[in-house]
């Protein structure tokens, strides 16, 4: 190491700083002292990030597994065991919670995962007009919630709604909507999609545009027509994107909760749009029943936890 | 783009194929622009209907009436300024706080490689498994009564601020991008004797900018559309955002004036949108799907 030159461009200060020690081989020990004070360094840069993930990531964590088998009555904690568990299995809105999600879920994924890839393999065949139809696909993403919940809600109006006029001049009978049971998920799943797919729309786009243009020539070589392309080069081609965004929309739906929430008071004509997120919301803050929260909360968690794990396995298969 | 998708430039050169291309993409232009675009006029022309109108049957098109005034309505009766600014302050220190303390964690976990380093990675990207509504009722526990500490964070920023650092996408996202900094750099700063922090502040956070306007983005959009967390934590309307501020007082306001509260609100975030537009589609490919 040179020693350090005085460099002029720098002012003069009145005080000189001390000499500094010249570099060279350390003395001996303080090898442990300096990867102890690296240590520090980087736990240092560490500590703030690790508080908050501590605080509001991992002991929520921790504490969900324990609140869903304890009780909180008078400021006195008791275990309760299974107690909260058969609570929130003999409920009778239970079983309809299930099965509001279940439709939802269903619902979302026959619209929200073909739709968006059709509209993707749509928007990369044009040749003009790209940057325009991705934009208008992202939009409503980022609209605040609240803004397309409620002009949603302003379009089902059975009275004054613009949808019933829409299917009026289509000569189709006019709907109740949100407030008639056979139809209350399928709008909230309508309204949700239109929310949600651009998310969707543009990752499949990335993946289309990623696939090489020999694989199609191959094809058209073999006489293959526009839909055995799209089933033996662009589906394959895209498998592994398409399965993981099928987990994560399954993972998504599931946990459906502002949509109804908004829309129906998370509740709907006869309960019709209750999802189970929307149950746990209503044990623990209509009700203050914490722990049956929780043990709702945990079902959900184990029967997502699947759908998790298979989800990290396939995304490291991405990575290799 | 000049790759070659589905349809082969052969078959669209000739005369049947350019016929057939162009109504096809003047069908899809149209579809896309009244199923995405419809919404949004409709949001902006019903803003400016009077009363009787805006709930008419049929419904009008294009507005007979035209009252502006009921945008300034919805700016008083609802209080919008003070609902968009606090929107506004908590977005920011957000970001302020995520910038910081992410940043700092991820480049540690990249560079530094301290001691348990992995351990707490994998803590970290663990909660991406866990499923983010199961966890809102223990984090609201927490927020009444922060442990250690013992304080109730209700109605105070920080209940958004701090839980939004804890964030594993942010840390995943950052970290990748911190691992690609060639080491050469990185290795001169050190012969250099510049400090961790410094070579952080010097070498790598210049080269990190996309990665960080990225991380912002997220970061302030996330506030922007957060709904169930605020609504639960800051329970006093004076400290409401603006989701949860419309949607307590929209049974209490004329619709007309309703919908132009909402087509105020989603100004800031469309503007954001359309200023930034690469950045977050370039954002939505970076992070790949691990969202």
């Amino acid at each position: 190491m040179p020693a350090p030159s005085l460099t002029p461009s720098k002012a003069d200060r009145p005080r000189r700083s001390p000499p500094r020690p010249a570099g060279g081989p350390p003395p001996a020990g303080s090898r442990l002292a300096r990867a102890v004070r690296r240590n520090l360094t980087a736990h240092a840069f560490l500590v703030g990030a690790v508080l908050c993930f501590g605080f509001f990531s991992w002991y929520p964590m921790v504490r969900e597994f324990l609140l869903a088998f304890q009780q909180t009555e008078g400021g006195r904690t008791t275990w309760v065991g299974l107690d909260n568990l058969t609570t929130v299995y003999h409920d009778p809105a239970f079983w309809q919670a299930w099965r509001n999600t279940a439709l939802f879920t269903v619902l979302a994924l026959v619209l929200g995962f073909a739709v968006p890839f059709a509209v993707a393999v749509v928007i990369n065949e044009l040749r003009h007009g790209k940057g325009y139809l991705r934009l208008l696909v992202y939009l409503p993403v980022m609209l605040p919630p609240v803004a397309s919940v409620l002009l949603f809600k302003y379009l089902y109006d059975p009275g004054y709604g613009l949808l019933n006029e829409l299917l009026g001049l289509l000569g189709l009978p006019g709907q109740q909507w949100l407030q008639d049971p056979d139809t209350s998920m399928l709008s909230v799943v309508l309204a949700a999609t239109w929310m949600n797919m651009g998310g969707a729309a543009l990752v499949y786009l990335a993946a289309l545009q990623g696939i090489p243009g020999e694989l199609y020539e191959a094809a058209e070589l073999d006489g293959a027509g526009l839909f055995r392309k799209i089933w033996h080069v662009t589906i394959p081609q895209t498998r592994l994107v398409l399965s993981l965004m099928l987990l994560m929309q399954i993972i998504a739906t599931m946990q459906v909760f502002v949509e109804p929430f908004l829309l129906t008071g998370g509740a709907g004509p006869e309960g019709s749009t209750t999802t189970v997120v929307n149950l746990i919301y209503q044990y623990a803050f209509n009700f203050n029943n914490y722990g049956a929260a929780a043990a709702l909360g945990l079902l959900l968690l184990v029967l997502l936890a699947g759908f998790s794990a298979a989800y990290v396995r396939l995304g490291r298969a991405e990575d290799e | 783009m000049s790759t070659r998708t589905l349809i082969s430039p052969a078959q669209l050169a000739r005369p049947r194929g350019k016929i057939l291309y162009w109504v096809t993409f003047a069908l899809v232009v149209a579809l896309f622009t009244l199923v995405f675009l419809g919404p949004l006029y409709w949001l902006v022309s019903s803003g400016f209907k009077d009363a009787q109108e805006v709930i008419r049957t049929p419904p009008t098109l294009v507005p007979g009436s035209f009252e502006p005034d009921n945008y300034r309505r919805a700016w008083q009766v609802m209080d919008l300024a003070g609902l968009l600014f606090n929107t506004l302050y908590y977005a920011f220190g957000a970001l302020a706080f995520q910038l910081v303390l992410d940043v700092a964690a991820a480049y540690s976990l990249s560079r530094l490689r301290p001691v348990l380093g992995n351990v707490v990675l994998g803590m970290m990207l663990a909660t991406l498994m866990i499923p983010a509504t199961v966890l809102v009722v223990p984090q609201y526990l927490t927020v009444l009564d922060v442990p250690v500490f013992e304080r109730n964070l209700l109605n105070t920023p920080w209940a958004i601020w701090l839980p939004s650092v804890a964030n594993a996408f942010n840390i995943f996202l950052l970290k990748r991008f911190f691992d690609s900094v060639p080491g050469e750099l990185l290795d001169a700063a050190a012969m250099d004797g510049a400090s961790p922090l410094r070579t952080l502040r010097s070498v790598v956070l210049p080269l990190s900018r996309p990665i960080l306007g990225v991380v912002s983005i997220f970061a302030i959009v996330g506030v922007w559309k957060d709904f169930l967390w605020p609504m639960l934590t800051l329970p006093d309307p004076g400290r409401q955002t603006l989701n949860v501020g419309i949607y307590s007082l929209s049974n209490g306001v004329p619709v007309n004036v309703l919908i132009a509260a909402l087509t105020i609100a989603s100004l800031p975030t469309l503007l954001i949108f359309l200023v930034f537009q690469r950045n977050i589609m370039s954002g939505l490919t970076a992070g790949g799907l691990k969202g």
